[in-house]
């Protein structure tokens, strides 16, 4: 039988399930935009989801619990300030997925996972600063 | 341990085969670029989708190749 399993197991634990999504989440967070395979950009969707109607009620139990899922505070303030209220006025389908061919190595089914109305400069940010720091303090 | 009890001829094992066939792709060709891409997929070569999207241009990614 294959009752109450609506989801997909990822060929993870749930202790592993959950940090993976806390990862992925995350991530997606930062950079707006990620490259991941198919089925975990589709698990990840809904999970990402509740994160951003969490961020939209915005009070402090709404953020503690967001902070629960999510392992850096960085994310959940970007979550809070940009995210939340970017989202004001759409109701739900804040992330999109769009595929994106197959695995070198392996075939996997590999997607596109962005958010709707994303800003093109949060992804890889955080790499450019440091690689920029990085020059300066050569120069 | 078990075995067969008889041979299996060309003629049933080709029968068996009629369904096996492999069926080709269907690429279309980019609407931005002109390469072929699959359907419903992100053009690998320009990284276009619907006309608009540039998801990940490789030329440009060079620092985070690996998280593009």
């Amino acid at each position: 039988m294959r009752h109450a399993r609506g989801y997909r197991r990822l060929n993870r634990t749930h202790e592993h399930r959950k940090a993976l999504f806390a990862n992925l989440s995350g991530s997606l967070i930062e950079h707006e935009q990620i490259r991941t395979t198919l089925p975990k950009a589709k698990e990840l969707r809904p999970v990402v989801e509740k994160l951003i109607t969490l961020a939209k009620r915005g009070d402090l139990h709404a953020r503690r619990m967001a902070a629960a899922q999510l392992k850096v505070d960085a994310q959940v303030k970007k979550l809070f300030d940009v995210l939340g209220p970017r989202y004001k006025e759409r109701a739900g389908g804040y992330t999109r997925v769009l595929k994106a061919g197959f695995r070198y190595g392996d075939m996997a089914p590999m997607a596109v996972i962005e958010f709707v109305d994303r800003d093109p400069d949060a992804k890889g940010a955080a790499d450019r600063a440091r690689a920029a720091a990085e020059e300066a303090a050569e120069a | 341990m078990a075995v067969p009890q008889n041979r299996v001829t060309r003629s049933r094992r080709d029968m068996r085969r009629s369904h096996d066939a492999l069926v080709a792709a269907n690429p279309n060709e980019c609407a931005n670029c002109g390469e072929l891409k699959r359907p419903h997929h992100v053009c690998p070569s320009c990284g276009h989708y619907d006309g608009r999207e540039v998801v990940a241009r490789a030329a440009e990614a060079g620092l985070d190749e690996d998280a593009a």
